[in-house]
C-alpha cells in the first residue's frame, strides 16, 4: 500500500534539516542598530556631514576665503547669501560646508592616533602585569588627573598654535582614557581560560597577543574610542576659539565662533551659527557611538 | 631495568607557591608513571594538588611564581629543562590538555574550525587548507553531527557536550602522546558526561594515546580509568588498579572517600559518612602523615615522619604506616 509507505519517514539522511549557517554576531550587531532609531537618524547625519566634507567644494556656492568689506555681516536669509556673511563679508554657507572638513579632521585623526598608541599601551600593561604595569599605568594616571581641556590648553599653549600640534595635543588627551580601557580588558583575557590553553597547546606570547588578546580586546576599545570623537570636536572648536588652534582665515567652526564674537549683539543668529554646527555634529557622533555600543552589547 | 621506560615518568615533584607571604608547598613529592595506552584517574578533593600535578607537566604554573624540583620525563624529553623554543613545541604536540569548562577555554571571537586550524599550522606549517581538512576529520572523530557545518561555528553556538568535544579535537590536533584532562565532565550534564568519557576511551584506543585525567569523582575513574591514584595533601597516598582500589582500599583517606560517597541502597535519613575535619592548609604542612590529624586510625608515629608507599598488592601502593589496620576494614 503506497498511502501506509507514504506515512513513514522518508529516508533520515534526507529529511534530517540542515543546521542552518547560524547568522553571525555582525547580523545581530546589524539587526539591533536597525530597531535604533535614534541611532539610525544620528548615523544619517554623520554620513551627510562626512559627504559634505568630501564634496565641499562641489556644494559650497562661493570661496569661503573670498570677503568684501562692504557686504559684511548681512542677516541671514539675504539674497545670495542664504546664511549671510562674517566679519569679514565671507559667505557663512561656504565657510560652515568647508568647516565640516576641519572638525571632522580634528575629530577623527586624534581619537585614531590616540587609538594606536592607547591601545599598544594598555595591551601591553595588560598582558605583561606586575610592576610593568604599575609603572606604566600610574604614569598614565598621572595624565589622567589633569581636566583634559586644560591638559590639551596646556599642550597646545607649550607647542605653540597650529593644525599639527592641536592635533598631538589632543592625541596626548586620549591615551590616558584609552589606555586604561585597553589594559582593564586586557586583564580580563589574559586571566581567561582560553588563553591559558592557548598556552597549553604551545602559542608564544606574540600569537596569544596576536590571535586572543586583540581579537577580544579591539572591539570594547574601538566602541569606547567613537564615543571619544565628539569630545575631541568639541576640545579642538575649543582650541581653535583661544586661538591654539587653526589659525585664519581658515574657516574652521570654532575660530569662527571666535572671530564672530564681537558680532554677537548685530548677527547673533550668524554668530551662533558656527555653535549649531559643532552642536549637531558632536552630538550625532555621540548618539551613533552610542546605538553602536548598544547594538554591540560592549561593556566597558 | 630492561623494560622499557614509562611515557611519562614524574619523580619526586615538588611543587612550591612562592607568590605570597608564606610559600605554599601544592605537591610534595609525586611519582608517576604512565605507559602507551594507558589512562590514569588522579582523584582528590579540591586543593589536593591534582590539577597542579598536570599543569606542572605543561609548566603551565606561572614561572616567577612557582618552584618546582624533582623531574618529569615524557617521551624522553625532560620537561622542566625545556628551553622557551621546545616548550612550544612540547606544548600540544607532545603533551595536550583539555579544561574543565568548554565555554571558557575557546576562545569566543573566532570560529572553532579557525582555532583548530591555527594550532595545526602553528606546529606542523602547512596550509591552512590542509588545516581545515585536518580539523574537519577530527571533528568527525569526535562525532560531532554535521562536521563541515560545525566548523564554521563560534562557541557559543554550541551545547555545553559538542562544546567539550571540539575542545578534545582541538587537544587532539597535533596527535598528542599524552592527553591530560582536568575535570573534562564537571561542567557537563550528567547525560553528556558519559558521552563524553566513552568517547574519550574510544580516542584513546584509537590514537593509541595515554590519558591522565583528573577528577574528584570516584564514579567518573571508574568509567575511564585503567589505574587510579588518590591524591592527598599534595601527595599521592594510594595507587592501583581501579578494581583494587574500589575493592579493598588499603589507606584510610581512600576508605573514607569510598565509604562518603552516596550509593544505590541508601534510605531516606541516613546519613552519608563523611571524612571529619578539613584538608590541610598547604601552608602549613604538619611534619607527618598528611591526613593523620583526621585519621581514626593515627598513631603517634604517623604525625612524625611521613610514611613511604608500602605495596600492599600487585601495583597497588598505598602511603600509609597503618596498612595492618586497614586489611580487615576492607576485607
Amino acid at each position: 500500500m503506497t498511502s501506509v509507505a507514504s506515512l513513514l519517514p522518508q529516508d533520515p539522511a534526507k529529511t534530517v534539516a540542515p543546521i542552518e549557517r547560524s547568522p553571525g554576531y555582525w547580523s545581530g550587531v546589524g539587526k539591533r542598530f536597525r530597531k535604533d532609531k535614534l541611532a539610525i537618524a544620528a548615523g544619517i547625519l554623520v554620513l551627510l556631514l562626512i559627504l559634505m566634507a568630501i564634496f565641499a567644494p562641489l556644494i559650497a556656492p562661493m570661496d569661503p576665503y573670498a570677503g568684501r568689506t562692504i557686504r559684511r555681516l548681512r542677516p541671514v536669509g539675504t539674497d545670495g547669501f542664504p546664511l549671510g556673511t562674517d566679519e569679514l563679508g565671507r559667505d557663512m554657507l561656504s565657510r560652515l560646508i568647508y568647516g565640516a572638513r576641519y572638525s571632522l579632521m580634528m575629530g577623527v585623526t586624534p581619537v585614531l592616533m590616540a587609538f594606536g598608541v592607547g591601545s599598544l599601551i594598555g595591551i601591553i600593561a595588560g598582558y605583561v602585569g606586575g610592576k610593568t604595569n604599575t609603572v606604566m599605568m600610574r604614569t598614565i594616571d598621572v595624565f589622567y588627573a589633569f581636566p583634559s581641556v586644560l591638559l590639551a590648553v596646556a599642550l597646545s599653549g607649550a607647542l605653540g598654535a597650529g593644525i599639527q600640534n592641536a592635533l598631538v595635543s589632543l592625541t596626548v588627551v586620549f591615551i590616558p582614557p584609552i589606555a586604561r580601557v585597553a589594559e582593564a580588558v586586557t586583564t580580563q583575557v589574559r586571566n581567561r581560560d582560553y588563553v591559558e590553553a592557548a598556552r597549553a597547546s604551545g602559542a608564544n606570547a606574540l600569537t596569544i597577543i596576536r590571535v586572543h588578546v586583540l581579537g577580544n580586546v579591539l572591539g570594547p576599545i574601538f566602541v569606547y574610542a567613537t564615543g571619544l570623537i565628539s569630545v575631541s570636536m568639541i576640545l579642538a572648536s575649543g582650541l581653535s576659539f583661544l586661538g591654539l588652534g587653526v589659525r585664519p582665515p581658515e574657516p574652521e567652526w570654532g575660530l569662527m565662533l571666535n572671530t564672530l564674537r564681537t558680532a554677537i549683539y548685530n548677527q547673533p543668529l550668524v554668530a551662533a551659527l558656527p555653535g549649531v554646527m559643532i552642536f549637531i555634529t558632536s552630538i550625532s557622533f555621540n548618539v551613533l557611538a552610542d546605538g553602536l555600543r548598544n547594538a554591540m552589547d560592549v561593556k566597558v | 631495568m630492561l623494560t622499557t621506560p614509562p611515557l611519562v615518568d614524574i619523580r619526586n615533584l615538588k611543587v612550591t607557591f612562592t607568590g605570597g607571604p608564606k610559600p605554599i608547598c601544592a605537591i610534595n613529592g609525586v611519582d608517576l608513571a604512565l605507559d602507551r595506552g594507558e589512562t590514569l584517574a588522579i582523584l582528590g578533593e579540591s586543593g589536593s594538588g591534582k590539577s597542579v600535578t598536570l599543569r606542572a607537566m605543561l609548566r603551565l604554573n606561572p614561572e616567577k611564581r612557582t618552584k618546582v624540583e624533582g623531574s618529569i620525563t615524557v617521551g624522553g624529553k625532560d620537561v622542566l629543562t625545556l628551553g622557551p623554543k621546545e616548550l612550544q613545541a612540547f606544548r600540544g604536540r607532545d603533551v595536550s590538555m583539555i579544561f574543565q569548562e568548554p565555554a571558557l577555554a575557546l576562545d569566543p571571537v573566532y570560529t572553532l574550525g579557525h582555532q583548530i586550524a591555527e594550532t595545526i599550522v602553528k606546529h606542523d606549517g602547512g596550509s591552512w587548507a590542509d588545516a581545515r581538512k585536518r580539523a574537519l576529520d577530527l571533528f568527525e572523530r569526535v562525532r560531532i553531527p554535521s562536521p563541515e557545518r560545525r566548523l564554521d561555528n563560534y562557541p557559543h553556538e554550541m551545547s555545553g557536550g559538542m562544546r567539550q568535544r571540539a575542545m578534545i579535537a582541538l587537544a587532539l590536533a597535533c596527535n598528542p602522546k599524552v592527553l591530560l584532562a582536568d575535570e573534562p565532565t564537571t561542567a557537563l550534564d550528567a547525560t553528556v558526561q558519559i558521552q563524553i568519557l566513552l568517547l574519550i576511551r574510544e580516542l584513546q584506543r584509537e590514537f593509541g594515546i595515554a590519558v591522565i585525567f583528573v577528577t574528584h569523582d570516584i564514579g567518573v575513574a571508574v568509567e575511564v580509568a585503567d589505574r587510579v591514584a588518590v591524591m592527598y595533601g599534595g601527595r599521592i597516598v594510594e595507587t592501583g588498579p581501579i578494581r583494587d582500589i574500589l575493592r579493598s582500599p588499603r589507606h584510610p583517606y581512600t576508605i573514607g572517600l569510598l565509604k562518603s560517597r552516596a550509593h544505590d541502597a541508601m534510605t531516606k535519613g541516613t546519613r552519608l559518612d563523611a571524612i571529619p575535619g578539613s584538608p590541610p592548609d598547604l601552608a602549613n604542612l604538619p611534619p607527618g602523615c598528611s591526613f593523620a590529624p583526621r585519621c581514626k586510625l593515627a598513631a603517634p608515629a604517623c604525625s612524625e615522619a611521613t610514611p613511604e608507599p608500602v605495596a600492599v598488592g600487585a601495583g597497588h601502593e598505598a602511603r600509609c604506616f597503618r596498612t595492618d589496620a586497614t586489611a580487615p576494614v576492607a576485607a
